[in-house]
């Protein structure tokens, strides 16, 4: 009942930074206590992914970019988290949306399941029934006569003004989850820089320093080899911290890409000449999978997005190991993001955090 | 709703000897130089059944590649295409090739010619009590150049356009896929054929508006107008507004694929978010251009098999009109993902929401029109009962998709395939059908098969509803729209849909046989086979109806 009060209070003062009574927005803007001590303990990640989990060229690649960064970090990367099944994946046979994992995706999912698909069920039914009740009471052999009549205001009026009500009655949560998703994130959120290419995605991290580096499908004996789904399952990760604020900065090489993740609520298009900003809050630590959403060209279909969350602590871990320095412990490095995506200008007016021309 | 008092063409026809009503030219003249409204009509109807017959046998090529995780076929027709050393890139974009193709052939080969170039020019005139278009020589070139459009389509499949032959761009087009993403003459005959049949539509388009308000019979005033004749003049409205901008989207597509412009690039100050704002704003109301006709079809039949006047005829009118006039202003739904701010996202989104309340007032409009009638369940009938339930089930779906911050998660996913076929391949194909059977006997001087054609009627139905429905779920789930493979979770709704669309072609082939069957062996219709509840000047008139009717004006009251 809270979400539905935050809701509609949103949706009325469109705007109005009361947000604060949604309890995530409050995790969101004190990510300290959002990583609360509990996910700081490293998740109980299967010993045996920590040998096989990792394919080789994986491990390959975080080695050169790590040497590529600097030469002198010597972290152990932690273990490659393994998937569980129907988590952050489709299922088998599956009729509703994924399960989700962000506050945005809860809120959203709330309006689709509670509103949207009762509302729309009853409508159908009830035009089902009418007609079948016309079909059978109105047929010939039960009412050879006709009637003559082709006017009457009164249901026309009710059969106008009663669908404005439904549509008032779904466009105001609406509203408030749009005012929602674009609330920006903190001024202290992860920057994360992803990059649409034909046909693999590259991600890059400016705050931590960390080069991009690339993400590839993996081949199908490869996926199967490492317990994770064909064709959702590149041999990079996008690895990010949960329980932290993030802002992905999203943008495209060469033509339009759509970076998507159905269990975290996120499709933002990878457009060329323009970086797209999407903040996101990651609940729990996981593997959430994803697929290219903006047809692309011949390999559209084979440049999946995997974003492995880890416990703040772990994540940090990870940032050491890709030879990244922490926010905070220097200066924030000179990554190729450029000085307006650093965290000491204030964050950009709601209205405005969609996207930015370049 | 309009009584006729002068009409005697039904006796003309009788008189040979010295009336030349019925006088046809030769083959070739009558044919291929037409100026004739009812033959331009024909030969819409063919042509649009020659295509769509095209645009689902490339359906079926996809669903026989989609029943299964995995590439099973699309390596082999690659290689029957491009030669045996076709890589499995090049598979690839064949499949791109195909979703673009089966989308532009539907569209713009299929569903407008058939709908307005066919039952438009085949009943506008005569339910106006007009002799004929205004412009019966533009009538002509607005088909033949569908034949070029038509062939350029086809051709560019093989011709080089990037990874492999063919335009693989989807029918949206969009840059810079279509511009730098794909080199190569290919898109560019692509291009050329989708201008050449907007023009086709242009031109057809100003020939309705203009004999729709300028030859009308004595007494057929806008009000009086039969619902499908208004719901054509709105379409044509909307055509003459939104191809011209379909034609400078793509016109700048052209340039900046082989002059060096860069109304596209983001390098040279362009923006590739421009051409999906233009598309959308032809694309938009080109989806209302598909249906609008489809709801004056259904209303005529529903009033004619209720016996009964339509209910709420001006509210109906109006609804079109609104509909027509709302759809230009919700383009942006379309591009929910594409990174715009969140007030333009919020004003697309409540915008959008509009639009479902004028047609909340057309269901419920039919439904009384249904309403203390007397219903007889023929074929046209059931295809037009069918709709109303059916469109009803694409247009919910509509309202879930208007919410932008749902979007964000369907957004380029089955869930939008099952709702555009829901409202087209079971809305507007549903109302092309019902207007063939209702017309058929009009057109052809012979009944259709009334068994045949109820069966088409349940195996269609049950195949079309097996096919799309399950895309919902693949939608919700999160399976993205133009892949050619997917990960196995995906595989039991995608099996379905394949057997759906294995019933629903037994619906087409059941069609076929009927339209022959009939054109054969039917037996001869009467000018007015339906009975009282046929009010429109049409059956007033023998079937088929002369060659050229109402040389005598009706007068309406």
């Amino acid at each position: 009942m809270n979400k539905v009060t935050s809701l509609v209070l949103a949706g009325l003062l469109a705007f109005a930074p009361a947000l604060g009574l949604n309890g995530s927005a409050l995790a969101q803007e004190n990510p300290a206590a959002a990583a609360s001590p509990a996910l700081a303990t490293p998740v109980d990640a299967d010993p045996k992914s920590a040998d096989t989990g990792a394919p080789a060229d994986s491990a390959d690649a975080n080695v050169a970019n790590a040497t590529a960064a600097a030469p002198a970090a010597k972290v152990a990367a932690p273990p490659r988290t393994r998937p569980t099944e129907g988590i952050g994946m489709p299922r088998p046979g599956e009729i509703t949306l994924q399960e989700q994992f962000s506050p945005t995706g809860h809120t959203a999912r709330w309006l689709h399941d509670v509103m949207l698909v009762p509302i729309i069920t009853l409508i159908s039914v009830l035009v089902l029934a009418l007609m079948i009740y016309v079909m059978v009471r109105y047929r010939r052999s039960a009412n050879p006569v006709p009637s003559k009549t082709s006017h009457n205001t009164a249901i026309e009026v009710i059969w106008t003004v009663v669908p404005v009500v439904i549509l008032l009655a779904i466009a105001v949560p609406s509203i408030g989850l749009l005012a929602d998703q674009y609330r920006p994130a903190p001024k202290d959120a992860l920057t994360v820089k992803v990059t649409g290419y034909q046909w693999y995605w590259g991600y890059e991290y400016p705050d931590n320093g960390i080069p991009e580096f690339v993400s590839n499908m993996l081949p199908e004996d490869k996926a199967k080899a490492n317990g994770e789904p064909y064709l959702l399952a590149p041999d990079n990760r996008l690895v990010l911290p949960a329980g932290r604020p993030i802002k992905l900065i999203i943008t495209g090489a060469d033509v339009i890409h759509s970076f998507a993740v159905p269990s975290l609520w996120l499709k933002m298009d990878a457009v060329p000449g323009r970086l797209n900003e999407k903040s996101l809050f990651i609940e729990k630590p996981g593997v959430y999978y994803g697929q290219c959403s903006e047809l692309c060209g011949a390999r559209h279909a084979f440049m999946p997005i995997a974003v492995e969350a880890l416990p703040p602590a772990q994540f940090d871990q990870w940032v050491l190991s890709q030879g990244g320095t922490l926010k905070g412990a220097t200066a924030a490095p000179a990554g190729s993001m450029g000085p307006q995506q650093g965290s000491s200008l204030p964050g950009p007016p709601a209205s405005d955090a969609g996207a930015k021309t370049l | 709703m309009t009584t006729i008092t002068a009409d005697h063409h039904g006796d003309h026809v009788h008189d040979h000897d010295h009336h030349d009503a019925d006088h046809k030219p030769a083959f070739f003249q009558r044919w291929f130089m037409s100026t004739n409204h009812k033959d331009i009509g024909t030969l819409y109807l063919i042509f649009a059944i020659l295509a769509g017959l095209i645009g689902g046998a490339i359906s079926g090529l996809m669903r026989a590649e989609l029943a299964h995780p995995g590439i099973q076929y699309l390596h082999g027709w690659a290689q029957m295409m491009d030669g045996p050393g076709a890589t499995l890139d090049q598979a690839y974009h064949l499949w791109n090739v195909l979703i673009t193709a089966h989308g532009l052939i539907m569209v713009f080969f299929m569903v407008m010619p058939a709908i307005i170039g066919g039952f438009g020019n085949w009943f506008v005139p005569i339910m106006i009590g007009a002799p004929d278009m205004a412009f019966p020589r533009m009538n002509n070139i607005s088909f033949w150049l569908l034949i070029p459009a038509f062939a350029l389509l086809l051709g560019s499949t093989f011709v080089p356009g990037g990874t492999g032959n063919g335009a693989g761009t989807g029918w949206t087009v969009y840059a810079p896929l279509s511009t730098s993403g794909s080199a190569g003459p290919a898109v560019d005959m692509a291009i050329l054929s989708l201008h050449i049949a907007g023009a086709s539509s242009i031109l057809g388009a100003i020939n309705f508006i203009t004999t729709i308000l300028n030859m009308r019979a004595p007494g057929m005033t806008l009000h009086k107008m039969p619902l499908f004749v208004w719901s054509v003049l709105v379409t044509a409205f909307l055509l003459l507004l939104a191809l011209p901008v379909l034609a400078a989207a793509i016109t700048m597509l052209l340039t900046d694929r082989n002059f060096g412009t860069t109304f596209y690039d983001a390098a040279g100050g362009g923006d590739p978010e421009l051409y999906q704002h233009l598309f959308w704003f032809f694309g938009h109301p080109e989806v209302y251009i598909m249906i609008l006709p489809g709801f004056g079809i259904v209303s005529q039949i529903i009033s004619t098999f209720s016996r009964k006047p339509v209910f709420g005829y001006l509210g109906m009118a109006y609804a079109m009109v609104a509909i027509g006039v709302v759809g230009f202003v919700v383009w942006a739904h379309h591009m929910f993902t594409t990174g715009m701010s969140v007030n333009v996202k919020m004003y697309f989104t409540a915008a959008t929401m509009v639009i479902a309340v004028p047609t909340g007032i057309k269901i419920f409009s039919w439904i009384a029109t249904i309403w203390g009638g007397s219903i007889s369940f023929k074929t046209p009938m059931v295809w037009a009962l069918g709709f109303i339930f059916l469109f009803t089930v694409g247009g919910v779906t509509g309202v879930v998709l208007a919410n932008g911050g749902v979007d964000d998660v369907l957004h380029d996913t089955y869930y939008v395939v099952a709702h555009f076929h829901y409202v087209l391949s079971l809305g507007a194909v549903f109302s092309l059908f019902a207007g063939f059977y209702y017309w058929f006997p009009k057109m052809s001087g012979r009944m259709y098969n009334e068994f045949l054609g109820q069966l088409h009627f349940w195996v269609f139905f049950i195949g079309v509803n097996l096919l799309f429905f399950p895309m919902h779920f693949l939608g919700l789930s999160g399976m993205p729209r133009r892949y050619p493979d997917y990960p196995a979770a995906f595989e039991k709704w995608n099996s379905v849909a394949t057997l759906g669309y294995e019933i629903m072609a037994v619906g087409v082939v059941i069609f076929l046989i009927n339209i022959f069957w009939s054109l054969a062996a039917g037996r001869k219709a009467e000018g007015n086979p339906w009975g009282e509840g046929a009010t429109t000047l049409e059956w007033t008139l023998t079937s088929p109806p002369p060659f050229h009717q109402f040389e005598t004006l009706p007068v309406v009251d």
